[in-house]
């Protein structure tokens, strides 16, 4: 007898053997989302990432505010919105734009090299497709939160502010113009991000390289473009170059006098040499031949 | 006999270095030993299961399947324990599991249960809260296994699963090994022969990226003849020649005690009359028992 009062016989042994799994098995269509969903739940975990989320809304408050006196108060009309009104929105959160795709996209395959991961990730039944998609998604949807969302909420505002759909009705394409800049700038930030990351094993030199691509390519064309005078030099700096795609877009007088149609071939040219990178680092194994 | 994975005159390359060539082999359900010193392409061979590298020729069927055409339905049913330090930055032990289940098709709820019962039964179940990157090498070696099984594969290939392991973690580790031998086909692929000779009924040697030997352990011991041990005082380099003359092959010549093995047909006689006829002194000599790395020694031809 036990202590408890059972005699030995009474004390169930589990089964300390393997057991097989007969539960439900998923088709395979849909594994990026899980990569992307984990991406963003250990993102949001971090203190620091949500202050740098919940900062890079201020603008939109600032913004909201002024809509509303905007709309209600005639001394105010200075403030009513039009086209660059949403433009300059856009422009203004490139600066979390940066930080944001630093501070989540540095690491994304960067950290997943490091720890070997890849190889693991890779020996499931996913492709390089599904994982590249999934820390692509990850990025974007954080991109997504600060620079399309806020703007689209801005234009809602209006609507409810002012009481009508006249401002829309009026400015028709401005929705399609919010969306395909938004697109391009979380695409061509993404991309560049998760390019740059997957070149290194580490998150640090991946955000040192994004910081260089962004900032210096930058400074180099002003400087350049101050020296000689000529306009070609934007096409430099992917940030400069696609301010001359989202000004067209928003119906805007370029500031850069370059063709529209050479700078959205320079961004598109961009985007298919970060897929060209993506798909030669991307590997479970590294063949050095 | 079903054959869990079958490969047809597989060639491998690196550029112009070909790590499998032409291997043909079919490999039997249970555990399987997968035998070779560095560079034999062990690893490649995994890999290339796995359809994470292309063979320039030749057709590899694994569970059924053609790697070349199905790598995901093959990678589905098969759970891969890498030889190297891996795994997924940021995560503790239970989270990791998980997600490597949910990335097999598991749901969440079902890949987050699962993870919970299969680190208890790979020993991590008090740990199985604490941040992977804090694990010690035997418990990274554990969750390596893990998250191979999180999905119940068909088919388990584990790389040098005891790699820095102690020898109490190496024994537990080796007993896991055995006890999903049963319902799940391994292959095994490990330098330490003990380990292979513990888990394994069946092993395929490779060397320099050809098949060396394969076939069941036991059989194999078998076919390695009778062995004694033998030390022997004189021209040794002299009498080591002289006995491959006669069809005598030695090994381990380097060490205090040579391992000699005589061929069915010759009588153990003839290593005296050899001896007496280089004019060395045999000052020991002890029948001994086939082991593995016998037979391992004898495929590469050291």
């Amino acid at each position: 007898m036990c202590s408890r009062g059972h005699s030995a016989i009474d004390v169930p042994i589990h089964d300390q053997g393997y057991r097989r799994y007969a539960g439900e098995r998923r088709a395979r269509d849909r594994r990026w989302v899980v990569i992307a969903r984990a991406g963003i739940i250990e993102r949001l975990r971090e203190r620091r990432f949500l202050a740098l989320m919940l900062m890079a809304w201020l603008l939109f408050l600032v913004r909201a505010v002024q809509l509303y006196f905007g709309t209600t108060f005639v001394r105010a009309s200075f403030f009513a919105p039009s086209d660059e009104t949403f433009r300059n929105f856009l422009n203004q959160q490139r600066l979390f734009v940066f930080f944001i795709t630093i501070y989540a996209g540095a690491g994304l395959i960067a950290s997943d090299r490091q720890a070997n991961a890849l190889q693991l990730y890779l020996s499931k039944p996913i492709t390089r497709n599904d994982y590249i998609a999934g820390k692509l998604a990850t990025l974007a949807t954080f991109l997504t939160v600060v620079t399309w969302v806020p703007a689209m909420m801005l234009l809602a505002l209006q609507v409810l502010f002012s009481g009508s759909l006249e401002f829309m009705s009026s400015h028709p394409r401005l929705v399609p113009a919010i969306t395909l800049a938004s697109v391009l700038q979380v695409a061509l930030a993404s991309m560049t991000m998760l390019a740059l990351s997957s070149l290194s094993r580490s998150r640090r030199f991946a955000a040192m390289l994004y910081a260089l691509v962004v900032i210096f390519a930058g400074a180099v064309e002003r400087v350049l473009q101050t020296a000689t005078g000529a306009a070609g030099w934007v096409l430099l700096s992917p940030q400069n170059t696609l301010l001359v795609v989202t000004d067209a877009l928003f119906g805007i007088e370029p500031e850069a006098q370059i063709p529209v149609a050479a700078a959205l071939i320079a961004v598109i040219a961009l985007l298919g040499l970060c897929v060209v990178v993506l798909e030669r680092r991307v590997r479970a194994v590294d063949v050095v031949a | 006999m079903n054959s869990p994975v079958v490969l047809e005159n597989v060639t491998v390359s690196y550029g112009a270095h070909q790590a499998l060539r032409d291997v043909s082999v079919a490999f039997p359900e249970g555990a399987v030993g997968l035998l070779g010193p560095n560079g034999a392409g062990k690893s490649t061979l995994i890999k290339s299961l796995l359809g994470l590298l292309r063979p320039v020729s030749g057709a590899m069927h694994v569970l059924g399947h053609d790697i070349a055409d199905a790598p995901l339905a093959v990678r589905a049913r098969v759970g891969y324990m890498p030889e190297n330090d891996t795994h997924i930055p940021g995560m503790n032990a239970v989270s990791f599991v998980a997600y490597c289940g949910e990335l097999c098709g598991l749901p969440h709820a079902a890949a987050m249960q699962r993870a919970h019962e299969v680190l208890f039964y790979v020993g991590l179940g008090e740990a199985r809260y604490r941040n992977v990157e804090t694990y010690s090498t035997g418990m990274k070696q554990r969750i390596k296994l893990a998250q191979a099984l999180v999905h119940d594969p068909d088919l388990l290939l584990l790389d040098e699963p005891t790699n820095g392991m102690d020898p109490k973690g190496r024994e537990e580790m080796l007993g896991l090994i055995r006890d999903i031998a049963g319902p799940i086909s391994i292959i095994l692929s490990s330098h330490v022969l003990p380990d292979v000779e513990f888990a394994c009924d069946y092993v395929v040697v490779l060397h320099k990226g050809v098949m060396a030997t394969h076939g069941p352990i036991a059989a194999l011991k078998g076919d390695s003849a009778r062995v004694f041990e033998l030390r022997v005082k004189g021209d040794e380099t002299r009498f080591i020649e002289a006995l491959r003359e006669v069809g005598i092959e030695t090994h381990d010549e380097s060490g205090d005690v040579m391992r000699v093995f005589v061929p069915p047909d010759r009588p153990a006689q003839l290593l005296f009359e050899v001896a007496a006829r280089q004019g060395v002194q045999v000052r020991h000599f002890r029948a001994s028992v086939p082991s593995l790395e016998d037979v391992f020694a004898r495929a590469l031809g050291d």
